[in-house]
């Protein structure tokens, strides 16, 4: 790997290299070719920390990829098959919080809570991976179904940073696949990774952080209750309370409109069509 | 003393957030919460906002932002002078 040579044209070169040197034999690349599909993968992450190029580098598309945070304000779609089964996957603007403000945080966050992913991709920067955890953390509270991808880390290692990954997903309880997207470097291992989860065939154990609090505990399994009375099939009506109890303004909203209970009852495939319209 | 007032290059911790609401939130997305060591990297020219080093990556903040974040210097080092 070291004897590559970086070049301007790197990124047109990667599928030729990818092809020759690792797996990814197995991987159809589908662009926007939509229909039935049997998997729905989400791609999250802070911004500007290679998503799109990860997206482009399983789907063929070429999604515009640019170096600079708040590139995707809206998501993109695209279609991959791997192992004989299609997955339908989807790019989000980069976010630094699912708790935050911003209409492109928004959508980002709407999705993985409310769209049911069967696995959401946290794409993580090597090279500032602390920062990276607070989103993956939070990511983890809301779906059991994760898979890190640890990109940049080519770039990591050349700021001679390395980054145990067995003991990070030994911690985070979910795959954490070091890779380098514009390079193809760990994408074949990034595919057998999501098809693991996306089937159960890799038994996810997310860390959640515990709430101490005896009265913050009570409060939140009454609303969270409550909420699941009112709001038939909801996902993650402890996350949805403890973010009323903090009093986020957007959800507060969607559970006044009714926006929360429409999606709570409604499938995965025409919660795609709703979030997409808002 | 507030963040506003770490000089260009000089290194302290963080020992509280004051801002609030969404705003408080904000900051401890972008890694700004007590005990995070920030580096004032350099000033826009007109000197505000300002870049800061925060885990690893460069922030901009606005006077008004830095402001609400307490600091304190290592080993009692004095502030630069206060920016306005």
């Amino acid at each position: 790997m070291s004897a590559r040579i970086e070049t301007a044209g790197a990124a047109a070169a990667t599928c030729g290299a990818c092809s020759s040197s690792c797996n990814t034999s197995q991987l159809t690349r589908l662009g926007i070719k939509s229909g039935g599909w049997d998997y729905v993968v989400a791609l999250m992450g802070n911004p500007n920390t290679g998503k799109s190029t990860i997206f482009n580098s399983l789907t063929g598309l070429r999604q515009h990829v640019g170096n600079w945070p708040g590139k995707t304000v809206a998501r993109a779609e695209g279609a991959f098959n791997y192992n004989n089964k299609k997955f339908k996957m989807v790019d989000l603007p980069g976010t630094y919080s699912l708790l935050s403000t911003s209409v492109d945080e928004e959508v980002a966050r709407d999705f993985v809570l409310f769209g049911r992913p069967d696995v959401t991709i946290v794409v993580a920067d090597a090279t500032r991976l602390e920062r990276n955890l607070s989103l993956t953390m939070q990511v983890l509270e809301i779906t059991d179904r994760a898979v890190v991808a640890l990109n940049l880390i080519d770039e990591a290692r050349r700021n001679g940073i390395e980054v145990d990954e067995r003991a990070l997903a030994r911690d985070l309880g979910v795959p954490v696949v070091p890779m380098s997207a514009r390079r193809g470097e760990g994408v074949s291992e990034l595919l057998s990774a999501v098809d693991n989860v996306a089937q159960g065939a890799y038994p996810t154990r997310p860390r959640r952080i515990k709430y101490r609090d005896a009265k913050l505990e009570a409060a939140v399994a009454a609303l969270a209750a409550q909420l699941e009375s009112a709001v038939g099939g909801l996902p993650n009506a402890r996350w949805v309370a403890l973010r009323l109890l903090e009093g986020d303004e957007s959800i507060i909203r969607a559970v006044r409109d009714g926006t929360l209970g429409e999606l709570g009852r409604s499938d995965t495939a025409v919660n795609l069509t709703q979030l997409g319209a808002s | 003393m507030t963040l506003n007032h770490l000089g260009v290059g000089q290194i302290a911790t963080v020992t509280g957030v004051h801002s609030r609401n969404a705003e408080r939130r904000r900051m401890f997305d972008l890694g700004i919460l007590p005990g995070t060591i920030v580096e004032t990297v350099m000033r826009s020219p007109l000197g505000d906002p300002v870049a800061y080093r925060i885990r690893d990556a460069v922030v901009a903040l606005r006077h008004e932002q830095a402001e609400m974040i307490e600091v304190q210097m290592e080993n009692g080092a004095t502030p630069a002078e206060a920016t306005p």
